[in-house]
């Protein structure tokens, strides 16, 4: 790919496709990635022209699914940065614990591995029972794969060693069985997850949580809509509420920055309610 | 004549040595930003930054996502993610597929910053084990830039510059030595092609 599939203007023009047919808003994404994506799957699905590839994801459905899947990054994993896995389980769920119910938010759960890493450690806390985890994306597609609880054997040594980095002390193979090439997590961790379909730039804010997980999803975002996003978390988090985000992305500079305060040396921060604190 | 804006390094297994000596011999009001990608394990991201930044009066600093790429500034792409030049010169983060078995993928940063800077891109490729780099060569040349190699006689590991020279029309192969004067010949002039 010495040239991209697609110049810029293109990307403009598929964009504002979207949004007209399919009320999907793309307007705040950043360009280079989604540029990418969308030349990544002109080439993979050998398209003969732009012009036939634009009147595809216009008037089909099916390829109009299949165009957001592919220009969404849906690449994740369980327990990824098991440092971070290991705070929510030593310091912010337990701290949760003393409520009677934890409502957690995990937004862009891609197809579901973190959700299912956050079951597993409020299961050994001894918090599943009382926990409700609302696990949404974007994408119906992900969320289907994310239901069926199956991730690939051949992952399950790295996740293995994630886990055990991350704190845990079980052994981790007990979570699933084997089916061939595919892991089936136990229907009982998924039984407190509720997967459904909700986009960040669009849709409003649809409970109170104590936890909201969102890693790695603004980093697609312009500056704006990161904070329009950030405001979206600020309106779902109760006070005294945690929110997590990736490794390089941050509230600071954004509108709600000062009504939070950050874990020390990890990328959580808890609402403190009050101005300037 | 043309100025140059950004300067890209992609170096991979044996490149340390390289950077290390080369920031210490850049001069230190460089006209245009260097920016780093280098393979390199997961975790630990300050260490890297730390070490080159002792090398070079410059400002080092590890990329932050939606920064403004500035002159006389030494960037590295953080661990685990992709770093890509936006059109507004800014710099944002993808945590999509590895490619090449890499993350970051030199190729990644080299094709998005070829699009953005066009003819004022010079980009180098260091040592390394496998051929992460020479499509991004290949975008940088489609779009007039210049491509760059370090001599794969002088790598410790030579494949990766090798492959460049075997598949890429290189505009100049430089022994170490050579690196840091190309740098600074670059620098608040116009230069021929």
């Amino acid at each position: 790919m010495e040239l991209s599939a697609i110049n810029d203007e293109q990307v403009e023009m598929l964009i504002s496709d979207l949004l007209e047919q399919y009320g999907y808003d793309f307007t705040g994404y950043s360009r280079a990635s989604l540029k990418r994506r969308i030349s990544r799957l002109y080439s993979l699905d050998k398209a003969l022209s732009f012009a036939e590839f634009r009147y595809r994801i216009y008037s089909d459905q099916a390829y109009f699914k299949r165009f957001v899947e592919q220009i969404t990054v849906n690449v994740t994993e369980m327990f990824r940065d098991p440092v971070f896995f290991k705070t929510l389980r030593d310091v912010v769920l337990p701290k949760l614990g003393t409520y009677p119910f934890i409502r957690i938010w995990l937004a862009g759960c891609s197809t579901g591995e973190e959700a299912y890493s956050i079951s597993i450690i409020l299961k050994e806390l001894n918090l599943l029972h009382k926990s409700l985890i609302y696990a949404t994306d974007l994408n119906p597609a992900v969320l289907e794969k994310a239901a069926h609880g199956m991730f690939a054997m051949s992952q399950m040594k790295q996740y293995s060693e994630n886990y055990i980095l991350s704190g845990g002390t079980q052994d981790f193979s007990t979570y699933y069985t084997a089916n061939y090439s595919l892991a089936k997590f136990d229907e009982e961790l998924k039984q407190k997850i509720i997967f459904s379909t909700h986009n960040l730039v669009s849709d409003h804010s649809f409970n109170e949580f104590q936890l909201i997980l969102c890693r790695n999803v603004l980093i697609y975002f312009e500056r704006e809509l990161q904070h329009n996003v950030l405001d979206l978390f600020d309106e779902s988090l109760e006070d005294l509420g945690y929110l997590a985000l990736g490794t390089k992305e941050t509230v600071d500079f954004s509108r709600i920055a000062n009504r939070y305060k950050r874990l020390p040396g990890h990328k959580i921060w808890r609402k403190v309610g009050h101005e300037n604190m | 004549m043309k100025t140059c804006e950004a300067f890209i390094i992609g170096g991979s297994a044996g490149s340390l040595e390289v950077l290390l000596r080369v920031l210490s011999e850049v001069r230190s009001d460089l006209s245009f930003p260097i920016i780093i990608v280098v393979h390199r394990k997961h975790g630990a991201d300050s260490l890297l930054p730390n070490l080159l930044a002792s090398r070079t009066s410059l400002i080092v600093k590890e990329v932050d996502e939606k920064e403004k790429i500035n002159a006389g500034t030494v960037y590295v792409a953080p661990s685990d993610y992709h770093l890509l030049i936006e059109q507004d010169r800014t710099f944002s983060l993808d945590y999509s597929e590895k490619i090449n078995y890499s993350r970051p993928a030199i190729d990644a940063t080299f094709q998005t910053a070829a699009e953005v800077y066009k003819k004022k891109l010079v980009c180098l490729l260091l040592s390394g084990s496998n051929a992460d780099g020479v499509n991004g060569l290949k975008s940088v040349k489609a779009w007039g830039g210049q491509a760059v190699i370090q001599d794969p006689a002088s790598a410790q590991v030579a494949y990766m510059p090798a492959q460049a020279k075997l598949h890429v029309e290189i505009d100049r192969i430089l022994g170490i030595e050579d690196i840091a004067e190309f740098i600074n010949l670059l620098s608040n002039q116009s230069y021929h092609e």
